[in-house]
């Protein structure tokens, strides 16, 4: 699942340093904005059939690859 | 009386907050309290129209109903796409109603604080649908909607945030900085309001009067202002309020006038509504090209997704030509702005080096206010 979400995030951010850095920020470093965020979201739906809804989480809960990887595994 | 407006309000909002502050101080729940200010000011404020008033208490009777209709309707058949969507239009429905005013000239469901109240209740059918809200108490729901600091113009608040404030009693020390953040916020509310916002009203009135082309330049760069000062310091006073009662609304503008651009500027804005339309827009609009693949490119999806976004939300100010363009426009300059952020080898290269920055600041501002111009109505005036 790891190595999935991290080709995912990759894809929609357009930067290979998400899957190098685990904890790198991802709105303040300009990889992620309202655009990629929605992608993202709608990509672990379809990928892992997990939904988030953008209006749920604080940005702050899911702001580094490591924080997405852990939201999705707690909620499949 | 008016909301945030002439002595005798703020005569009345101070005699009803000291026993706040009281209550505040000695570690009591303001939940009961403020709920009984807000019923107060609704009562003295929509009394001198009661139409109005009739009209805020069946708008509130129906969408209490259709929320909780919805939410017993959610539990029993799940996500449910044709049941969400007959709920969402019900739930716009007299805003829409109220709106149609300005083209069918019979006035429904017009009362102050209609287009605000909307948001709220649009957003918990949403999050029912999503499966965040799971349950809706008639005294939270009430005390969340007409919360009258934020009633008649926003800044608009989220229902899971506001349970969040509503529910916790704070300690003594927290609960004074609270408040001595709260009075300054409203003191300089009133300075912004009261003497700058005036004060620019005054210039743009004395501008109004000449047609020659620089006055009507400095027409728009005064009305610009005066839009910030009086909407921001309204703001101020409503979210200083809020916190005197334990509600930490959150803030509409954060010095929009040094946005470095347009995308920026939205961050800075009006930001409790740009962000609505963000999280319950421009999101869902984007999740749904995803996942039925209606357009090619990103830059499409995106450019697409700012352009109806940003119509909807100048469709949300009122059916006249002048606010539709503006959504219009600033929908296009924000996918333009993405297209060339994306695209352009020039930005990339330079965005970050001060002259650059400095330029992109001074066309964002001239953008803007010829926006503010196209919002005043008087672009199309003059056209005309």
């Amino acid at each position: 699942m790891e190595k999935e979400l991290l080709e995912l995030l990759e894809k929609v951010c357009e930067d290979s340093i998400v899957k190098e850095d685990l904890d790198v920020e991802l709105f303040e470093s300009d990889l992620l904005d309202s655009l990629g965020f929605a992608e993202l979201l709608a990509e672990i739906e379809l990928t892992f059939g997990v939904f988030i809804s953008p209006s749920e989480i604080e940005r702050s809960e899911i702001n580094t690859p490591n924080k997405i990887i852990a939201m999705i595994k707690a909620r499949s | 009386m008016n909301f945030f407006e002439g002595y005798a309000f703020f005569l009345v909002l101070i005699v009803l907050l000291i026993p706040a502050i009281i209550m505040g101080y000695f570690e009591k729940s303001l939940k009961l309290y403020s709920f009984g200010i807000s019923i107060v000011f609704v009562i003295i404020i929509f009394s001198k129209n009661w139409i109005q008033l009739l009209y805020l208490i069946l708008y509130f009777i129906l969408q209490l109903s259709i929320a909780a209709g919805y939410l017993y309707l959610r539990k029993k058949y799940g996500r449910n796409q044709k049941l969400y969507h007959i709920f969402l239009i019900l739930t716009i429905l007299p805003l829409v109603l109220c709106k149609l005013e300005t083209l069918i000239h019979i006035n429904i469901f017009g009362f102050v604080g209609i287009s605000y109240l909307t948001f709220k209740n649009v957003q918990i059918i949403i999050e029912i649908y999503d499966g965040v809200i799971k349950e809706l108490a008639v005294f939270e729901y009430a005390s969340f909607i007409l919360f009258f600091p934020t009633l008649s113009s926003g800044p608009i608040d989220r229902s899971r945030r506001f349970h969040d404030d509503w529910v916790r009693v704070c300690k003594r020390e927290e609960y004074l900085k609270q408040c001595a953040d709260g009075i300054q916020k409203i003191l300089v509310g009133i300075i912004y309001k009261v003497i700058l916002a005036a004060c620019f009203f005054r210039l743009m009135e004395f501008l109004m009067a000449d047609k020659s082309w620089y006055c009507i330049i400095g027409y728009a760069y005064m009305y610009g202002f005066y839009l910030f000062f009086d909407f921001a310091g309204y703001s101020l006073m409503a979210v200083g309020t809020s916190y005197i009662l334990g509600i930490r609304t959150p803030d509409n503008f954060k010095f929009p006038f040094i946005s470095k651009d347009i995308t920026d500027f939205w961050n800075r804005w009006h930001i409790s509504l740009s962000h609505w339309f963000r999280d319950f827009v421009f999101s869902r609009f984007i999740m749904t090209c995803m996942k039925k693949k209606w357009f090619n490119t990103r830059l499409q999806k995106a450019s697409f997704g700012f352009i109806v976004n940003m119509f909807i939300m100048g469709m949300w100010h009122g059916l006249t030509p002048s606010y539709l363009l503006y959504g219009i426009y600033h929908g296009v300059l924000l996918a333009l702005t993405e297209i060339y952020q994306k695209k352009s080898k020039f930005h990339m290269k330079y965005k970050n080096s001060k002259g650059y920055k400095f330029v992109s600041w001074f066309i964002t501002i001239q953008l803007v206010m010829f926006g503010f111009f196209i919002f005043s109505g008087r672009l199309l005036e003059i056209i005309k």
